[in-house]
């Protein structure tokens, strides 16, 4: 059995390399099998598709895979539990910054919003600090960090990051600034939670490791055909529609553009993976970054399954309140970056 | 023996369930299952992920669905 675990490890240690050699040399390799092996012409529309598939699928891919491995490890040291105890009890504002940064690195499924939300009250994180972690959870997206980095550079991935952690924190402290405690359903305070002992439950350094591959499989097996999908819709868009088909839209001399955006947005409902590619298209046909960024955010930021969710322990004032901070945040953000760029 | 799944119906706890059901049929082991969707209830037990996992009411797993190979040790250390 040891003997296992340990051939196992070696094995693990030349992964790294290979990535590296594969992702390193995939240009070449595309070029050589788009116009050398299938023979085509650079320039043509059709080559230009193909390259631009062929080249960013096993990219975005290979990204994936190696961030999501790390980010699952990552998690491993970060559970609702401790994020909560981090939090009990922290003023406004250093618990805002506090809980809008947890919020990225602690595991969280929208799914899970109610006991969680359940879990913080009782703890005695203040509403506002709550409200922090739970629009920075689903908004700041390790899949879409890792797609804008593949498709934008690291500074594209940086803004969104910076962006999104400025919304979660000053929307939180603005909801926690208007003592709406009073639009939560009443029975959230009559609930008792009861206590165990599961984070006390030493993890070893090899179950961790194993998390993260568990972490691949789980969200690359369940995003991979999104980012095929949107690579095409991009691939298709790259050679064929006129670059500047999404000026008169969503350009950033059209004021209207952020808020209509946004107001899109919302009842639209998608994973980052099967966003990001069409952003990309998006911004590629003129539209500016502000606006793009902030479609991309309304999004998965505000999505309305996860409002239905809330509803059950939130009045509808408290609703609509928490989707009018956040939706003016994002305008912002985006009228902003139209304005710099 | 008496296991309850937590749950408040969403896809992984119904995962959970079956992942529950094939473990303890490959073990031989008949038990009490029962899911819990009621969310004071799942609240009770203290956790803040689903889906979550009681056995002869210590929560042993929550927030993700252990393998089955996992889950039998899991059931093996719990059951007495």
């Amino acid at each position: 059995m040891n003997y296992k675990i340990i051939k196992l490890s070696h094995f693990q240690i030349l992964l790294l390399p290979f990535w590296y050699l594969v992702y390193h040399y995939l240009e070449p390799m595309t070029n050589w099998l788009v116009f050398d092996a299938i023979g085509m012409t650079k320039g043509e529309h059709l080559a230009e598709a193909l390259w631009f598939f062929i080249f960013e699928f096993p990219k975005v891919i290979m990204l994936l895979m190696l961030i999501i491995f790390f980010v699952g490890i990552v998690r491993t040291f970060f559970t609702p539990e401790r994020t909560r105890r981090a939090l009990a009890e922290k003023k406004t504002f250093t618990g805002n910054i506090m809980a809008a940064m947890l919020g990225i690195v602690t595991p969280f499924c929208s799914c899970s919003a109610i006991p969680l939300f359940l879990g913080f009250v009782e703890a005695g994180v203040p509403l506002g600090v709550t409200f922090s972690f739970l629009i920075a959870a689903p908004m700041i997206n390790e899949v879409a960090i890792i797609l804008l980095y593949g498709m934008f550079g690291w500074k594209v991935a940086a803004i969104y990051v910076g962006t999104g952690l400025f919304i979660a924190i000053v929307a939180g402290w603005v909801i926690g600034l208007l003592k709406l405690e009073k639009w939560i359903e009443s029975w959230v305070y009559e609930i008792k939670v009861g206590s165990n002992n599961l984070d006390e439950e030493q993890i070893t350094i090899n179950k961790r490791i194993l998390m993260g591959y568990d972490a691949i499989k789980d969200i690359v097996g369940k995003v991979w055909l999104y980012v095929a999908l949107g690579i095409l819709v991009g691939a298709a868009a790259h050679g064929y529609v006129p670059e500047d088909f999404m000026v008169s839209l969503m350009g950033k001399n059209v004021w209207y553009s952020v808020p209509l955006s946004i107001l899109i947005g919302i009842p639209l409902y998608s994973n980052a993976a099967g966003i990001v590619p069409i952003v990309s298209v998006l911004i590629e046909k003129g539209a500016s970054l502000g606006t793009s960024l902030a479609f991309m955010m309304s999004v998965i930021g505000l999505s309305l399954p996860e409002l239905v969710i809330l509803r059950k322990v939130l009045k509808m004032p408290l609703i609509l309140a928490f989707v009018a901070i956040v939706g003016i945040g994002i305008m912002i953000v985006g009228y902003l970056f139209n304005f710099i760029f | 023996m008496e296991i309850k799944i937590l749950g408040t119906g969403c896809a992984n706890c119904k995962t959970l369930e079956k992942v529950v059901m094939n473990a303890l049929a490959e073990m031989n082991i008949t038990a009490n299952v029962e899911k819990v969707e009621d969310i004071q209830k799942i609240m009770g037990y203290g956790i803040m992920r689903t889906p979550g996992l009681v056995i002869n009411g210590k929560v042993v797993v929550s927030g993700r669905i252990p393998k089955i190979e996992e889950l039998k040790e899991i059931i093996t250390k719990y059951n007495n």
